[in-house]
């Protein structure tokens, strides 16, 4: 890039993955000019959960909210885009194909280039918002959908050396507060509640095999699960803030033990955090202790950062653009596109 | 006047362009495939042939469903946003209405469908009035197709049924209506996005943000909970 680039390049990011209806405009990869985030939560909570088909008729009602938003916002047109870029995958396939194909509409109307971008590149790439990447770096990705540790040895260039081999971190957070009966979404109160009990239960730690950087979570999930079920049997009440702050201890201890080990092992600069539980308070904490004084530099994006937004797509969009990445007007909506394989489209320039 | 109309709400999946008041270009097909994939090339390619460029555009015109929720949120999506991209005006059509387009030469009720699974469908009643516009006659809704043949066999008067499901419920027609049903050659089942463009001649502009999805049903959790809540009362 560098030397080529003489003028100010304006990114526009669309991302409608899951249940917020989001669009950015990124200058030069790195610097926010408008983000707005249309969040469907209220829509949702009574279900307990995400559903799909509700999610995308608000990301239809919403779409050209946002965009108007976007634009006013930025004080910006269309003219002064460089570049639109699209969450491609992976999500909720009904959501996604929301953005992609006004993503497409929109790139055509105005003949702009259109670009594809993966998800989870862009919950990497939130960091650079805030921070310039110095690499090789590792990503410790946790959201309800993922949780992956990603290793980068230049931009655009994602290699997974770890991830959950069943439930994600988020989604293990979900459920056990449902069984703790706390409000949707439930991390956050899981989170809080953490921090008002005592860690006194002792959940297992699943450190699989010696050296794999993978996870797993359904082991804990059910040990929480069956925990507060037998106590419900002997008429025994466990504390709320008990039991939150021992699931926490577990899945942050195993989180931060993993993403130390192979920071070493990969002799990394940098480690990022990304996606949604990045949030959580209790793990922040925990990761920041561990490497303080390593000579490693960690960074944790600020909350409204950590969760969806189209900020990080347009952020990751736009390295992928100046790689040469270009979609078609085919390009579809792929809910479980391959990191790894979006990775390779980098270097196929 | 050059008008984009689009309709991917249902299998077929068709594209117009319409020039003052002429047909420069359609591109239909009807076959069980991806429209999110095939859309946009296929407007490109519309386009290129019938040398229009975006900006020469001034108005859109989209099919509203009923149908597949998924295929109705494509058209609106892309329709939405390249109208709000080039700020022109924006026309729905219920995509039932645009296959009651079909009969035009019909004078008596029409009556489009489009199969909703379990004995269900999508339909209305439609007829063209004498002075060549077309009329709403019943509601719009989705409905056991077995109770709104009941209701149509009293009109008694001949019914021009029109859908592209004609097959999956041909015996049940013919059964309550007999010789009151018309059903006419495959051709005529097909919706044909210039006529879409032609609808929009009778029609008020609508205001981008607020056009919305004619699902004519509920999302089944949305459906569920309201028979909870009613339970619950
Ligand atoms: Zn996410």
């Amino acid at each position: 890039m560098g030397e080529t680039m003489t003028k100010d390049q304006y990114i526009l990011g669309i991302e409608t993955s899951c249940d917020e209806t989001a669009m950015s405009i990124v200058k030069n990869g790195v610097e926010i000019v408008a983000n707005v985030v249309a969040s469907q939560i209220e829509s949702h909570k009574r279900f307990g959960g995400v559903v799909p088909e509700i999610a995308s008729r608000h990301h239809v009602e919403q779409i050209t909210v946002v965009l108007e938003e976007t634009f006013s916002k930025a004080e910006m047109t269309m003219a002064d885009i460089d570049a639109i870029t699209v969450t491609e995958g992976p999500g909720l396939v009904g959501a996604l194909l929301i953005g992609v194909n006004s993503a497409k509409a929109l790139a055509f109307a105005k003949s702009k280039p259109l670009v594809g971008v993966h998800h989870i590149a862009g919950h990497i790439y939130a960091n650079r918002l805030n921070k310039e990447f110095t690499f090789p770096l590792i990503a410790l990705v946790v959201s309800g959908g993922h949780t992956e540790l990603i290793l980068m040895r230049e931009h655009g260039s994602f290699e997974i050396i770890g991830e959950t081999r069943d439930d994600a971190a988020g989604e293990a957070y979900d459920k056990v507060a449902r069984t703790l009966q706390l409000p949707y979404p439930g991390g956050p109160h899981i989170d809080r509640l953490a921090t008002e009990g005592q860690a006194n239960i002792n959940f297992p730690r699943a450190w699989l095999e010696e050296g794999s950087y993978d996870f797993s979570f359904s082991g804990l999930k059910s040990s929480v699960i069956n925990t507060l079920h037998n106590a419900e049997q002997r008429d025994e009440v466990l504390k709320k803030e008990d039991v939150a702050a021992s699931f926490q201890a577990s899945v942050v201890e195993v989180l931060t033990t993993k993403t130390y080990k192979a920071a070493k092992e990969y002799g990394v600069k940098q480690v990022l955090v990304a996606g949604g539980v990045a949030a959580n308070q209790g793990l922040r904490k925990e990761l920041t202790s561990k490497f303080a004084d390593t000579g490693i530099e960690l960074e944790i994006p600020p909350l409204h950062l950590c969760t969806d937004n189209a900020a990080m797509i347009a952020a990751a969009g736009s390295i992928a653009y100046n790689q040469g990445h270009r979609a078609g007007w085919d390009l579809n909506a792929n809910p479980s596109l391959d990191l790894e394989k979006y990775s390779l489209r980098g270097q196929q320039r | 006047m050059n008008i984009l109309s689009i309709d991917t709400s249902n299998q077929t999946m068709g594209i117009a362009i319409v020039k003052n008041g002429q047909i420069a270009g359609e591109y239909i097909t009807n076959v069980k495939k991806n429209h999110s994939v095939r859309l946009m090339p296929a407007i490109d390619q519309l386009m290129r042939e019938t040398a229009t460029v975006p900006e020469d555009l001034n108005k859109i015109v989209v099919a509203k469903g009923p149908g597949s929720f998924t295929g109705v949120r494509i058209g609106l999506a892309t329709a939405k946003t390249m109208a709000w991209a080039l700020d022109i005006p924006i026309v729905s059509i219920s995509s039932l209405e645009a296959v009651a387009y079909q009969g035009s030469f019909f004078n008596q009720l029409i009556c489009p469908f489009f199969d909703a699974r379990r004995g269900l469908v999508y339909t209305g009643l439609y007829k063209w009035s004498p002075d060549q516009k077309l009329e709403n006659v019943l509601e719009e809704k989705n409905t056991l197709f077995s109770d709104w043949l009941e209701v149509l066999a009293q009109h008694q008067t001949k019914v021009l049924f029109l859908s592209q499901d004609i097959e999956l419920h041909r015996e049940l027609i013919d059964k309550t209506m007999g010789d009151l049903a018309v059903i006419p050659d495959t051709s005529y089942h097909v919706p044909r996005p210039s006529l879409l463009a032609q609808a929009s001649m009778a029609k008020e502009t609508e205001e981008i943000h607020s056009l919305t999805p004619n699902y004519l049903r509920l999302a089944e959790a949305e459906a569920n909970w309201l028979k909870q809540q009613q339970g619950k009362s």
